[in-house]
């Protein structure tokens, strides 16, 4: 070995290699840069979020009226109550995943793997909500019109709930008049066989109208918001008005083109940030896997040292850090 | 390597006796503080709601809240108490001076764009 390695004089200085700088080995100090660089990435979206809704400040959607739901609670408003939980799910599986760290500066085996193991569990829960959410808000509960615009006009009726007069949201299923010369949706089964055409909305704007005409308590509520915070809602000659002139598309749901909540933005934004947010969690639980079972194999045990665990957490406890930044920017504010 | 940890947070005012017990009463400490914002976020409650420094008083409460959990997640879970100060300052000083940087730029850009979308002289109309 002698003939391979030169003996540089320099063994023990600061400069001779072998030590470590800022007493972090290699693998953690380079954890950390990335971590700083995805830190940045994250900023980015977090800020062009920020951007697009002070460009459209006063027309932002409010989330508390759009993720409202929680799963088996059908047809309940209860904003916020499941995304605290998705939260609640990650920090503990932060938790878990600090205690494997510490379990590992033991070199207790069996610990780590259990507390490797409930921090997948936490993981995989958090990725299931998530999906969840996607599927609810990508499905739409009320609809909307769309205008020439591509403003979002929404439909409810004013009721008195404790002496206090509130709007109340209508779903456009509960109105629309059914009209039968509707165009049918192009298949390319019916005609030119490269053609095809994406699903057709639900209703058609002359659908909506007719209901809304028939119906003397639904009011159209706009995207603007007043000077208490609350969407701003039309009177009637104006609502059905609005809905005549400029309604030109019926929205359920939301994709990245349209969507039923108030600007597309917003659900273009929804999409890319917790979308890569949820990718950031899912290649963390593989990455968790991996080292779930390196521990279980006895890898470290033989390595005498638990540190891969203690590097993985770094990046587990980032995706953390990332949704707490998430949860309040998307959610709260 | 020995793994020493600092057993205090509030500088000083809580002390553990073991590391493990140190997490659960992070834990504790985070899920308090997210409790308080959901039920604000809930509620939203009326006196929050006046303007400071250009924004409502409540999404202020709401953003230092979150600086709060993000130091204690870094602080305690991603055990950055126990670093040295060298490489601590390296990791927070250059991704808070950058983040703030971008924020300022683009809500500033944000604001304007909006002022051009809503003045009293703006050529484009956007409710039809």
């Amino acid at each position: 070995m002698d003939s391979t390695v030169a003996s540089t004089g320099t063994e023990g200085k600061t400069w001779g290699g072998g030590n470590k700088p800022l007493t972090a080995s290699y693998g953690k100090l380079m954890m950390w840069f990335f971590i700083v660089s995805d830190a940045l990435t994250f900023s980015g979206f977090l800020a062009a979020y920020g951007f697009s809704r002070f460009k459209f400040i006063k027309e932002w959607p409010i989330a508390d009226e759009v993720f409202t739901h929680v799963p088996f609670l059908h047809g309940q408003e209860l904003p916020m109550i499941y995304v605290a939980f998705m939260t609640f799910i990650l920090i503990m599986s932060s938790v878990t995943m600090v205690l494997a760290v510490d379990a590992g500066h033991h070199m207790n085996k069996t610990k780590v793997t259990w507390y490797m193991f409930l921090t997948i569990i936490g993981g995989a829960i958090f990725v299931g909500s998530q999906a969840w959410e996607w599927a609810t808000f990508i499905q739409g509960d009320y609809g909307a019109v769309q205008t020439k615009g591509g403003n979002i006009l929404q439909f409810g009726e004013t009721v008195m709930e404790d002496g206090e007069a509130k709007f109340k949201r209508i779903s456009i299923d509960e109105f629309a008049v059914t009209i039968p010369d509707v165009r049918v949706e192009h298949e390319a089964k019916n005609g030119v066989w490269f053609e095809d055409e994406g699903t057709l909305p639900p209703y058609t704007v002359n659908e909506i109208y007719a209901g809304l005409a028939a119906n003397e308590n639904i009011l159209v509520r706009t995207q603007i918001l007043n000077d208490e915070g609350e969407k701003t809602v039309l009177s009637r000659e104006e609502s059905l008005r609005q809905i005549k002139e400029n309604g030109k598309l019926v929205v359920k749901g939301a994709n990245l083109h349209v969507n039923e909540y108030g600007t597309t933005l917003f659900a273009d934004f929804f999409f890319f940030i917790t979308g890569f947010h949820g990718f950031h969690v899912f290649s963390g639980v593989v990455i968790n896997i991996i080292i779930f079972f390196n521990v279980i194999l006895g890898t470290y045990e033989r390595r005498g040292s638990y540190e891969m665990v203690e590097k993985v957490g770094l990046y587990w406890h980032f995706v953390d850090l990332v949704w707490v930044f998430v949860f309040t920017f998307f959610y709260l504010v | 390597m020995a793994h020493e940890h600092k057993l205090e947070i509030f500088r000083g005012l809580v002390k553990f006796k073991s590391n493990t017990q140190k997490i659960w009463g992070v834990l504790i400490f985070l899920t308090i503080v997210t409790a308080i914002e959901v039920v604000l976020g809930i509620y939203k409650p009326e006196a929050l709601n006046a303007q400071i420094l250009g924004m409502k008083g409540l999404n202020w409460i709401f953003i230092i809240l979150t600086i709060v959990k993000a130091y204690y997640i870094t602080w305690d879970f991603m055990h950055m108490r126990d670093e040295k100060g060298s490489l601590r300052k390296m990791v927070v000083w250059t991704g808070v001076f950058l983040v703030c940087y971008l924020i300022f730029i683009l809500l500033q850009e944000g604001t304007y764009v909006f002022d051009v979308y809503n003045g009293d002289d703006a050529i484009i109309k956007r409710d039809f």
